[in-house]
Parts: structure tokens; sequence; C-alpha cells
């Protein structure tokens, strides 16, 4: 039999749809895949592979030669900039990951089981919250030492509570509702209706989630140079930032300058495509 | 469900929550972190020396006494003494409480006013030019990471132009104030565009709903509607927001007062921090999760009491 319906499109279809028709958020969508690609192309180490390179005097001048200047090594700012993209990229995919996994993880059980299970679960996260973050975060850095590894689990493990909390309150709404009440007079098993059809219809909030996580991790990252707790061994934005403290009393400002304008760009257009995401991916505000 | 017996029960559920702080401390401090001798002592102890520092520092203790030592340090506030310093973290609290709230308390006041104001504005003239332009200022300014924001402010407006002070402190009334100015303006320009979008998101939930048409249906003026019917629903999540901020005025800003040279909790903390000092870590931690938790029942409570509909919950 043909359907006269006309099938309505996904809702991550005609999310992607309004975001491309937006010009600001088709910008910010370029914008961060710019970043991705340069991420990419550094890691693969087609570009700014020789960042360690002395290419000008300590402290050279921004000229046509050396465009952002050098640093105290007389290593290119430009260069450590693209290399420290790679970094930053990193950084916002791996500790999005992490608390993805443990935030939507444990949202899911606590929404879904309910019981004692939920009670242990939000006891776990109030008592996470009630720690101040930043202040969490200093501390699990600080016990871990240096490092990449230690930089991506503080962050990681300081920042999927308020994930958490929604996928539970989404989870427990949509428990009761036909679709799983059908999965299960279907037969289906507890983690089958978790993972097959409940957490389709909550991911939107995980994508949502990705951008503010990854924010939030580039820009935490900078208060670990400060502390010195920071990533080891490759260049990141917050260390760059970081160096100036010494460098602005000299006038070194291309550092500093550098490294804010590329952090400020990505930030900025995550931040421009979350909110984008909110509207296009709220099934609630559909169709306003 | 009456007032008394919901605060008796938040009361009552900041226990499990407070042995949950106490044990993420223990594990993090006492199981997870490198052996204290290596830090105090260097690395060329001898065994002796480090037997005798882990009995001096109670270490040699079983588990479950060093975890109740630190529950029961966050209810006596009795920290022991920093590392560092050999002082008695207690009076190093007390003595650093003063300067923080020196700068937090006119930041506080005055980022709120500034948020609020602006949020107000731009949610009366929603949609017009004015309106999109502080949405651009407002994410430009959160798109800046804060330790730049310092630095640049220190170095043009401090150093450059020289109309601040950079860095420094004198205590008693008077003699701050030239010191926070800086601080203040600097980290009203961090926090505003956070706090602007958020009041104004809050405002404009308001804005939509069906008293609003109907005050609107009613002939009133958009002015009585904002400020009598909107604002006055939506001071619920504004003083929410507000007042939780309350407890990060005693911990003070942590990297403001370092960088600014303001001998408060905060300077102390990033000291601590960088000394492996842990005693004091320990203890501003616990602190600052208490002060959170006071202040979350305050809040929550204020908010029964004046929303009706939470009562039933």
């Amino acid at each position: 039999m043909q359907s006269n319906v006309k099938q309505s499109p996904s809702l991550f279809k005609s999310a992607l749809s309004r975001i491309v028709s937006d010009k600001l958020s088709l910008i910010a969508l370029i914008v961060v895949g710019i970043y991705f690609f340069v991420a990419f192309l550094v890691s693969i180490g087609v570009l700014a592979a020789d960042w360690g390179k002395e290419v000008a005097a300590s402290y050279a001048e921004p000229s046509s030669l050396v465009w952002f200047g050098a640093d105290i090594f007389g290593r290119s700012v430009f260069v450590k900039v693209i290399k420290a993209t790679e970094t930053a990229v990193m950084l916002g995919i791996v500790v999005s990951m992490i608390s993805m996994f443990i935030g939507a993880g444990l949202g899911m059980l606590a929404g879904f089981f309910g019981g004692l299970v939920d009670e242990i679960i939000v006891w776990f996260y109030t008592t996470v919250s009630s720690i101040p973050g930043i202040m969490l975060l200093v501390a699990i850095a600080f016990i871990l030492g240096k490092g990449t590894t230690s930089v991506f689990l503080s962050l990681g493990l300081t920042s999927w509570v308020g994930l958490c909390r929604i996928i539970r309150a989404e989870v427990m709404k949509h428990k009761d509702r036909e679709y799983v009440q059908a999965a299960n007079a279907l037969g289906a098993s507890n983690s089958r209706k978790l993972l097959k059809h409940i957490l389709p219809n909550v991911s939107h909030l995980l994508i949502i989630n990705f951008t503010q996580t990854f924010d939030s991790a580039i820009k935490a990252e900078v208060i670990l140079s400060f502390l010195g707790l920071s990533v080891v061994g490759r260049p990141s934005w917050g260390g760059m930032i970081d160096d100036a403290k010494l460098e602005l009393g000299r006038g070194v400002w291309w550092q500093l300058g550098a490294a804010t304008m590329a952090m400020f760009f990505i930030v900025l257009a995550f931040n421009v495509l979350g909110d984008a995401l909110r509207d296009a991916l709220d099934p609630k505000l559909k169709g306003k | 469900m009456n007032i008394y017996s919901y605060v008796l029960r938040r009361l009552l559920y900041t226990i499990p929550v407070l042995l949950g702080v106490c044990l993420i401390i223990f594990v993090l401090f006492n199981l997870v972190a490198p052996d204290p001798a290596f830090i105090l002592l260097g690395k060329h102890a001898t065994q002796i020396q480090i037997d005798q520092l882990h009995h001096e520092l109670g270490l040699d203790r079983s588990f479950i006494v060093q975890y109740f030592d630190i529950v029961k340090s966050s209810f006596t506030f009795d920290f022991g003494y920093s590392w560092a310093t050999k002082q008695n973290i207690y009076e190093m609290i007390k003595n650093g409480a003063g300067p923080s709230l020196s700068i937090t308390g006119p930041l506080f006041i005055i980022s709120n006013i500034v948020a609020i104001s602006l949020a107000l504005l731009v949610a009366f003239y929603r949609g017009k030019l004015i309106d999109k332009v502080m949405l651009i200022v407002s994410i430009g300014g959160m798109s800046i990471p804060s330790l730049a924001v310092v630095l640049f402010g220190q170095y043009y407006f401090g150093y450059k132009l020289g109309w601040f002070e950079i860095s420094g402190y004198e205590r008693g009334f008077p003699g701050f104030v030239p010191y926070v100015i800086l601080p203040v303006i600097l980290y009203t320009f961090i926090s505003f565009g956070a706090d602007t979008r958020f009041y104004r998101t809050v405002i404009l939930d308001e804005v939509y709903q069906d008293y609003v048409r109907t005050a609107r249906s009613k002939g009133l003026n958009e002015m009585v509607i904002m400020f009598k019917h909107v604002l006055k629903n939506s001071m619920i999540p504004i003083l929410t927001n507000i007042i939780i901020q309350i407890p990060t005025l005693i911990l003070g800003l942590l990297f403001a007062e370092s960088f600014f040279s303001i001998p408060g909790l905060g300077s102390m903390t990033i000291n601590a921090i960088n000394n492996s000092d842990f005693p004091v870590i320990k203890a501003m931690t616990i602190l600052s999760a208490l002060g959170f938790m006071l202040f979350g029942i305050i809040t929550d409570v204020a908010y029964t009491m004046v929303d009706p509909r939470m009562r039933l919950k």
C-alpha cells in the first residue's frame, strides 16, 4: 500500500538544514571545521611539524618573515599557535568524551532504574557538585601531576555533572512513554530499551553538551597552565598566554595576542553553534 | 509539607553529602596522592625519617581513622598546621578572609547590578539593534580567556596608562580601595557576558507566558508589564543565581588574588598548590564545599518560600 503521508524530516536533518540556512551558525560551523581540519593536518605531520625550530632572534617582533613574532627561544609564534590547535582540539574532544561517557552513563542508569541506583548516583553527583568546580579541578590535576593524560582526566572528571542531571531527568520522563512500553511489550531487554530506544531520543542533549564542554575545557586549560599543571612537551594556548606574565613587561605582546585570538574564534564559534543547536534540536521549540 | 520539615530534611541530607566530600578528599589526598614524605623530606630521606614523619602526620594509622580525621575537621574547623608556613590553618583563613571579601564583595554587588540592568534593557528591546549588539558583545566577552583579560588589563590600564595600582594590598578600609578597583573592573567584564545572557533568558522565558498576554490585552503599558509582572516572576531564578554566588565570595577569587598580590584566601590556595601544602588545600576544599551546601539550602528554602508551586514537591 502506498502511503500518502509525507515523511517528516528527522530531528537531526531538520536541525542541520536550519543551521546551514542561518548565516551566522553556518559561519560558526565553518570556523569549527577549519580548526578541526588544521588540527588534523598537524596531527598527521603536514603542518607545524617543525614548531620547535629556531627561526628568528629571541622575542623577534612580528614582521613579514615571522608573522606573529618569536618567543623566548626564537620559535615562530604563528607555528606554535598552529601546533597548539591540535592540542586544543584533542583536549576538547577527549574531555567531552570522558564527560559524556560518565555523565550520560550515570544519568541514564539513575533515570531508568530509579530506586537505590538513583539514590546513590544522585548522592554521588550532589557530592561532586558541592565541591566548587575549580577547587576540584585544581585538586585532581595537582594529585595526578603534570602531563597530558592528567589534564584530560582532571578536566573530564570535573565536567560531567551537568549532563548527568539533564540526562537523568530526561530519561525519567521518557521511560514511561508509549514507545518504551511498546518495546517492553515486545520483550526488549533493559539495555536494549535504554540504548536502542531511549538514547536516540535524548542524544540531542549530548551534542549540545559537547559544544559546551569543548569550550570550557579549552578555557580551563589556561587556568591549569597558570598553575603549571598543564600539558608538557607541546605548546598550548594556555601555556602561551601564561608565558605573557613575564613577557608583557618587556612589551612582548604577540604571544598573548596570537594565542588569545586563536582561542577567541573557536570558543566564539562553539558558543554560537551551541546556541543554534539548542534552538534547532530542542523538539519543544521545533517549528517556532 | 511545611517549611520546617523541609529545612530539616535538607539539613539531614547534607550529612551524607559532607561524608561524600570527605571521602573524595580522602581518596585524592590520602590514597592517590604521592607520599607526602617525598614532598616534605626530599629524595634522600632515610626510612627512619620517613616512618617518623608518617607517624607525625598520622599516616601510619588505619584508613578509617584517617578518614574520620577529615570528617572531624569539617565539624571542628581544626585543620591543623600548614606544611609550608607552619601556621595554624584556621588563623590563616581568618586572616585571608578580610582581603578576599574586600575584593569579592564590591565585585559581587557591581557585577550583578550591571548584569541585571543590561539584561532588563536587552529584554525590553528584544530583537532590536541594541539587543543584537549586546549579544555580540556578551558572547565576544565570554570567548576571551579570563587570564588574557587580566594580563592585558594589568599591562594596559595599570602599567601603560598608570590609572590603577597594578598589584599590592593594604589592610584597612580606605587603604585597600585603590588596589581593588582594577580587579573589580576586569572581573565585571569577565563575568558580565554569561550573567547578562542568563538573566536575559530568564526574563524572556516569562515574557511569553500567558499572564503577560493577559496583562497586555488588559491594555497595560509595556513598562508596567516589564517591571511589575515580568521582573517579579523572573526574580526567583535571578535570586537563585545571586545567592549561589555568595560562597565564592568567601572562597575568594582564586587567580585574580595571586595576580594582583592580594593576600586573600585565593592566593593562599594557589600558594598551597605551588608548595604541595596538602592540609591547606584540604581545608579550603572542605570549607568551600560547606559554603556551597549551606547556600544551596538557603537558595532552595528561599525558593519554596516565594514560589508556592515548589512546596508540594
